[in-house]
């Protein structure tokens, strides 16, 4: 075991790795942050994306001891400061993103990533950087509009299909 | 997943140094290697770290051509290649998805030279140079068949040098689950030189199309091929499309590469 220290949502935080411990893992079992879920655990559903020195990556497939030092954001730090929901949260709920909640922690941390780079995607845009991302249950085109919702453009066009 | 010891050098040597313990493996992204440390197909007794290292990271305009540092990430090269060589920016913008494009690296690619992978048909198609902590090894030497290059005990790749084609591309007909390549050609012309690498399809792994690429010499259009044929016998056949499929993908997108090269 090995003391590694992050930085996660804005807090100073340490606590013991092993090698092989994943990133997702340092944070569930380690913190008690289980907003990261952990899916499929080959690095093919992105329900445990998180972001790692503001970049979007899928921390079953990263080693907690390989960012130490490292900024990181769950699905916890995207919250408004008073505990309401955060921008792209409510645009979920409101358009009805999720069903079961599974990918959604994967969702909101990848559509947080993809309006950083570009605040007004289009509807191709947000499909296209979702790829990663697999939703069981809502046949996405709801995740669709509540991304674009999120990034401040007028969805009444968007079909729920 | 088996443990192991976990180091994380801050420069080349010291990666080197730490490589020749016994059982020690190379980390870049650990886009492929987790998911293979997970299966247990590997298990490295310690696990050098590549990513700390500054002087493997970075895409520049250097003699002759475009360096890419092997520790550099595909979302990197997509965004800092476009300006020099827009062809392998947006192989690299098309590999996996977002997350494994801001983890995974063209060395770890190049190294793993899956067969259907991306990176090994630009890097055979652009003609570059693969350079190691001991040796600067031509592309067409570097790839030896499935999941196997030149590269020898302890040795890592520390950069690839890619030549700048007058014109390039790379199309890539996805196997939609996992998104690599179900085949993906790259074509590169220079001058009266043209080179066409095909990966996802060979048995022997990525590959180069040598009559295409003397008809393609002879008139860079997608007419010139249309009387060539790639042999079906040397194509993988598995459930997501069989060896003549895949022949004909071949040619199919070896077309498009050279339309969408213009
Ligand atoms: C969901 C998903 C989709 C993907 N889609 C694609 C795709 O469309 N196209 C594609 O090409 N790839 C794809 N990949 C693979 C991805 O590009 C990997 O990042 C890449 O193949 C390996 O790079 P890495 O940096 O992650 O290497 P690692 O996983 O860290 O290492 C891979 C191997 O290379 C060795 N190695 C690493 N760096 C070096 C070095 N510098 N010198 C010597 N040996 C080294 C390691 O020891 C290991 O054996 C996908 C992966 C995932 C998980
Ligand atoms: S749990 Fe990490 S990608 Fe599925
Ligand atoms: S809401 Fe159930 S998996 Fe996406």
């Amino acid at each position: 075991m090995t003391k590694v220290s992050m930085t996660v949502n804005g807090k100073a935080v340490s606590g013991e790795a092993e090698g092989r411990t994943l990133l997702s893992a340092f944070l569930r079992e380690g913190l008690g942050l289980t907003g990261t879920h952990v899916g499929c655990d080959t690095s093919q559903c992105g329900a445990c994306v998180v972001h790692v020195d503001g970049r979007a990556v899928k921390s079953c497939t990263v080693f907690a001891l390989d960012v130490a030092g490292a900024e990181v954001r769950t699905i916890e730090g995207m919250a408004n400061l008073d505990g309401s929901l955060g921008t792209i949260q409510q645009a979920f709920q409101d358009h009805h993103g999720l069903q079961c909640g599974f990918c959604t922690p994967g969702m909101v941390m990848s559509a947080a990533a993809l309006l950083a780079e570009n605040p007004k995607p289009s509807e191709a845009d947000v499909r296209h950087y979702l790829e990663g991302n697999i939703c069981r249950c809502t046949g996405y085109h709801n995740i669709v509009k509540a991304v674009l919702a999120a990034s401040g453009q007028d969805v009444s066009a968007v079909a729920a299909e | 997943m088996h443990n192991f010891d976990f180091v994380k050098p801050a420069s080349i040597a010291d990666a080197v140094k730490a490589l020749a313990s016994d059982g020690a493996q190379a980390l870049s992204g650990g886009q492929t290697l987790l998911p293979t440390m997970k299966q247990r197909l590997a298990a490295p007794a310690v696990l050098v770290s590549l990513t700390g290292i500054a002087e493997m990271r970075g895409v520049c305009k250097g003699d002759g051509g475009l360096h890419v540092g092997a520790a550099t990430s595909h979302a990197t090269v997509a965004k800092e290649a476009a300006a020099h060589y827009p062809a392998l920016a947006a192989l690299a913008g098309g590999i996996g998805d977002p997350a494994v494009r801001n983890r995974g690296t063209i060395g770890g690619s190049i190294a793993n030279n899956d067969p259907a992978a991306c990176y090994p048909a630009g890097v055979l198609g652009s003609g570059a140079t693969v350079v190691t902590n001991r040796r600067k090894i031509a592309a067409d030497d570097f790839f030896q068949g499935l999941f196997s290059t030149a590269l020898e005990e302890g040795e890592i790749v520390t950069e690839v040098r890619f030549p700048i084609p007058e014109k390039a591309a790379y199309v890539k007909f996805r196997q939609p689950a996992s998104r690599f390549a179900l085949t993906g050609v790259f074509v590169a012309k220079t001058g009266g030189t043209v080179r066409v690498a095909v990966t996802g399809a060979g048995q022997g792994g990525v590959f180069r199309w040598t009559e295409a690429e003397a008809a393609l010499a002879r008139a860079f259009s997608a007419d010139a091929i249309s009387g060539l044929a790639v042999p079906a016998g040397d194509m993988i056949s598995d459930l997501h499309g069989t060896a003549a499929y895949r022949a004909n993908l071949v040619k199919v997108l070896t077309g498009r590469a050279v339309t969408a090269a213009g």
